[in-house]
């Protein structure tokens, strides 16, 4: 499957890209021909057309939101760099322990950047907190109908109360964390291909 | 693989028969009767077709009863139930008649009962998960299976050197090897019976399942390689003698598999041309299916193979073609046989064992046995499953680990495999049917009544580290869902290249060869009966006052809303959710204060209600219950909420766009869609005015499952064919406006191209796909694809 066009040479800013996100090249090659299956009319980018062409995420809950987040700051298109750069918040915790330089920046998927993207997900006006009503809309979605609107509300209400701890009625990044911290999130969010 | 001479039911039931009828009517019809007889017993005619009549019967109402309380069935698995019945009965019949009459004929056993169980296996096995797990399936089923026979038929005869085993059971190395091979087979019907009761993951499932099914090869290559090395007694062996039994496993396992594809593809020829015939639909698929089994049979490759290939490729055009009366019939029918089959079988197992004229005890062998095939079986899979695991995309955890090796269960075939020993060539036979006897009823009573408590501990075990609080239990869920969107995003389900590839020969070649040309012209038609569509809510929502579509004979469901919900009670919710959605049952009794209970509730509530992600599905393959899956219920759920989501979203930015005025266009007839659907999309709020549907250009949405994945739109997809169509409508404006500050669409390259679909952003794009499947459909055009152009060819 890798060998049909293999080089990649092919991929533009591929240094950077590595650089930055701690890929593979066999991923990244792997990435590459995704992102051209995916952009079919080959403009170079994609669109969020191009994305919701997914039909299994029309069937996902979240998936609407997942196809935002590939598209941050209201662009309309997203190119392979940051197509690549979402994605490697999936990429498995690497092994090497402790033996980093400090002072640069944590990389893509380490733990806290892992739960950041999920945390982006439900913070829809990116306010930093997650609100009682963002919460609401988070439920709605991913609770089936026999789920009636006051269950609903007191499941909100229940959960915003447990994780909230300063009192302010909302869940800040770090509440967020803290309530997750029994989780084992690198197992979660990750996907094992994406080395 | 058997003696097919052997007498099929008429023996033993013609030998029940002169068993029941101690006092025979002397010369019935040899001299005429004295005077006219007003009534005549004529037992002996009716005497074979009643006596099976009366069994099946009897093996049904027994069923009945066993359902009757509700509390047995949910301890006791149904197959249990019927072997002890099946020792009841026989035992009623050993005292009356003074000799075991009914046994399980390894004849009946493999021409008539055990096919339908491997029909409808074959047929109703999700093909998508099947091919994604098809490595793991195969290293199981035939490493696991030489292994397992290996090793336990070694094992045991270092027990009998050992001198564990009487003297008396005369026997040698080969002797053994010929039993581990037929005891190590994982049987199917058992496998299914009992998972069915046990809910597991999808993957597991079909892990074992499969593995139950392929290893028919194997097995039937190990028995009859060892019987014929036992024949030829072990000295004549040679080398050439292996490698073609090593040969012979290839041609068995690849024959198999080619006889049943080559009658799926006669089966779905002759479908194509049943037009006028709808009647006979059923009876085809059974019939080449049937013949598919005997076919294989008679050139002794693997028969279950052949089935359940002949199932797996039939199914899609065999579904396209065939009316949708038909399928519900052949549906049914499948299931009833099976189910019918399955019963039938379990219950002359018990019978089965009553006759102790066929079978010799010794206990060092049959305890020797018992503890080996669990021992390496479960060693097995946990060798395999680490390497497995080297490979796997999401690898199989302890928990999975031990389900495998736990629910390994033995049953009916290994049964009929050892009663077609020939015992002047395997002088032990008789103990190997004891043997035999008691391990298939340990696994089937013992592992089969043991494994679903078993499962429910070790997940509650899992679980009980953390406790989790109802945020966790939320962001749980939450992330899996976020996992299996970027999973699909990055397109990772395996051997994607070759998929892509068979799906483009299928499309190409396939389908307009074994499909109804009608079956995919009729799905460029909107209106088409075929599907249940929710127009009307599709209408209703995006119609700010234009026409209604009418009169299409179509039963619109309506899309559920919260709050035209009625009021479930949490216990309601939590029998619907299931056995696997909320272990913490025990939570709720253990809690005294009204606040915590309280929180049990909620916990509850949300447990219950959660959409499952891909990961926790239940496996859906049941022979006893025809019911909706939950997973369709659900993702039809999510997929509507998603429509209406993102055309809310559409709508919202089409209001940003300023339109001047609402021209009607004139839509040229083009073999897509459109006609019949009115649709009306208010561009400035304004409703539209009298358009008649020729006048707009409707453009259709559809929403398809992208990737093809037929089988596994045919879980989204339902056999009910349902796609939302959401009808929207384009307007020049659009199209001559050309650019626009609409924030959804990129503009680049619109300029200059009048294209309907820019704007519009949903529509409808069958073409000729050759979409065969009625799939869910969701396809996003962008501008300068040639769909688009198409159906943009206008003023």
């Amino acid at each position: 499957m890798g060998s049909r066009s293999s080089h990649a040479a092919l991929i533009p800013d591929v240094e950077n890209i590595r650089r930055e996100t701690g890929f593979s090249q066999a991923s990244l090659l792997r990435l590459y021909h995704r992102f051209r299956a995916l952009d079919r009319s080959k403009k170079g980018y994609l669109s969020r057309v191009d994305l919701q062409q997914i039909g299994a995420l029309a069937v996902n809950p979240l998936g609407d939101r997942i196809i935002d987040s590939f598209f941050p700051d209201g662009s309309q298109r997203v190119d392979f760099s940051g197509f690549v750069r979402v994605l490697a918040h999936f990429r498995p915790i690497d092994d090497d322990t402790g033996v980093r330089d400090p002072k640069q920046p944590e990389p893509l998927n380490s733990r806290t950047n892992k739960l950041r993207f999920a945390f982006q997900l439900y913070d829809l006006d990116q306010d930093g907190k997650i609100s009682r009503h963002e919460m609401l809309q988070v439920l709605r979605l991913m609770v089936g109908v026999q789920v009636t609107e006051e269950q609903l509300e007191s499941i909100t209400d229940r959960t915003v109360q447990e994780a909230d701890e300063d009192g302010d009625g909302a869940v800040s990044f770090l509440e967020f964390t803290k309530s997750l911290e029994k989780m084992d999130i690198e197992q979660k969010m990750s996907i094992r291909i994406l080395k | 693989m058997l003696r097919a001479a052997l007498p099929l039911l008429g023996l033993p039931l013609a030998a029940a028969g002169a068993a029941e009828e101690p006092t025979q009517e002397p010369g019935s019809w040899g001299e005429p009767p004295p005077g006219l007889a007003l009534f005549r017993w004529q037992w002996h005619e009716v005497e074979a077709p009643y006596l099976v009549a009366l069994w099946i019967l009897v093996a049904s109402l027994a069923k009945i009863v066993f359902h009757l309380s509700r509390k047995v069935t949910s301890l006791v698995p149904e197959s249990c139930l019927l072997i002890l019945l099946g020792l009841v009965l026989g035992g009623i019949v050993l005292a009356v008649a003074k000799k075991a009459e009914y046994q399980l004929e390894p004849g009946t056993f493999f021409l008539f009962l055990l096919p339908p169980i491997v029909l409808d296996s074959g047929y109703f096995m999700p093909s998508r998960l099947f091919f994604d797990n098809l490595g793991a399936i195969l290293t199981y089923a035939v490493v696991g299976t030489l292994w397992n026979a290996f090793t336990t038929g070694a094992a045991l005869w270092g027990l009998q050197q050992a001198g564990l085993v009487a003297p008396r059971v005369q026997a040698g190395l080969l002797d053994f090897l010929l039993f581990g091979s037929l005891i190590s087979a994982v049987d199917p019907v058992a496998v299914l019976a009992v998972f069915e009761e046990v809910h597991v993951n999808e993957t597991l499932f079909i892990i074992v399942f499969g593995e139950s099914l392929l290893n028919d090869a194997v097995t039937v290559v190990l028995y009859k390689v060892c019987n014929s090395f036992v024949e030829m007694g072990s000295a004549n062996v040679q080398v050439t003698d292996y490698l073609k039994g090593v040969a012979s496993l290839f041609v068995v396992s690849l024959g198999g598999a080619a006889v049943g594809l080559v009658f799926a593809f006669l089966l779905a020829l002759t479908t194509r041309f049943t037009k006028r015939v709808r009647i006979i639909e059923p009876l085809l698929v059974f019939l080449l299916a049937y013949a598919a089994y005997l076919t294989a049979e008679m050139a002794s490759l693997s028969a279950i193979l052949a089935v359940t290939m002949c199932g797996l490729g039939c199914k899609k055009y065999v579904e396209a073609n065939i009316s949708h009366k038909s399928r519900t019939a052949v549906k049914y029918t499948m299931k009833t046989l099976a189910s019918c089959a399955e019963t039938v079988i379990f219950m002359l197992l018990g019978i089965s064992a009553v006759d102790s004229s066929k079978w010799a005890w010794d206990s060092g062998l049959v305890l020797g046995t018992l503890f080996f095939i669990l021992f390496f079986r479960a060693l097995g899979v946990v060798l395999q499953t680490w390497m497995l695991n080297q490979f796997r995309l999401v690898p199989l955890d302890k928990i999975d680990q031990v389900v495998m090796s736990y629910g390994g269960l033995r049953g009916a075939v290994a049964f009929a495999l050892v009663i077609l020993l020939d015992r002047t060539k395997v002088p032990a036979k008789d103990y190997f049917v004891a043997t035999t006897i008691v391990v298939v009823f340990f696994t089937v009573i013992v592992q089969g009544l043991t494994i679903k408590p078993l499962v429910k501990w070790l997940k509650v075990k899992r679980s009980e580290h953390h406790k989790p609080t109802l945020n966790q239990e939320l962001h749980e869920h939450t992330f899996d869902h976020i996992l299996a969107a970027v999973e699909d995003v990055v397109g990772h389900h395996g051997y994607h290249y070759w998929r892509d590839r068979w799906e483009q020969f299928d499309k190409k070649y396939l389908s307009q060869l074994l499909m109804r040309r009608s079956a995919y012209r009729i799905r460029d038609q909107i209106w088409d009966v075929y599907y249940r569509l929710n127009i009307r809510d599709a209408i209703s929502f995006v119609d700010q006052g234009g026409h209604v579509l009418s009169s299409t004979g179509l039963t619109l469901p309506s899309m559920p809303s919260r709050n035209s919900v009625a009021e479930t009670s949490v216990t309601n919710l939590l029998r619907e959710s299931g056995s696997g959605a909320c272990l913490d049952l025990q939570v709720i009794d253990t809690v005294r204060s009204g606040r915590d209970r309280e929180d049990a509730v909620m916990h509850h509530l949300l447990c219950g209600g959660l959409y499952k992600p891909r990961r926790r599905y239940k496996a859906s393959c049941s022979r006893h219950f025809i019911s909706e899956d939950a997973q369709e219920r659900q993702d039809k759920e999510i997929f509507q909420q998603n429509m209406k989501r993102r055309l809310e979203s559409f709508k919202s930015t089409k209001h940003n766009i300023c339109f001047t005025k609402n021209k009607p266009r004139t839509r040229k007839a083009s073999r897509k869609k459109k006609d019949g659907v009115a649709n009306a999309e208010a561009t400035n709020g304004k409703p539209p005015r009298d358009l008649g549907f020729q006048d707009t250009a409707a453009v259709i949405l559809t929403v398809e499952s992208e990737e093809e994945e037929e089988s596994d739109s045919s879980e989204t997809e339902k056999e009910d064919d349902e796609g939302i169509i959401f009808v929207a409508r384009a307007t020049s404006e659009v199209l001559q406006e050309g650019k626009f500050s609409g924030p959804v669409l990129d503009t680049e390259n619109t300029e200059g191209q009048h294209t309907v679909c820019l704007q519009c952003t949903f529509y409808v794009e069958w073409r000729n796909h050759g979409l065969a499947l009625p799939l869910i459909q969701h396809v996003f055009i962008s501008p300068d694809s040639d769909c688009c152009a198409q159906v943009a060819r206008v003023s």
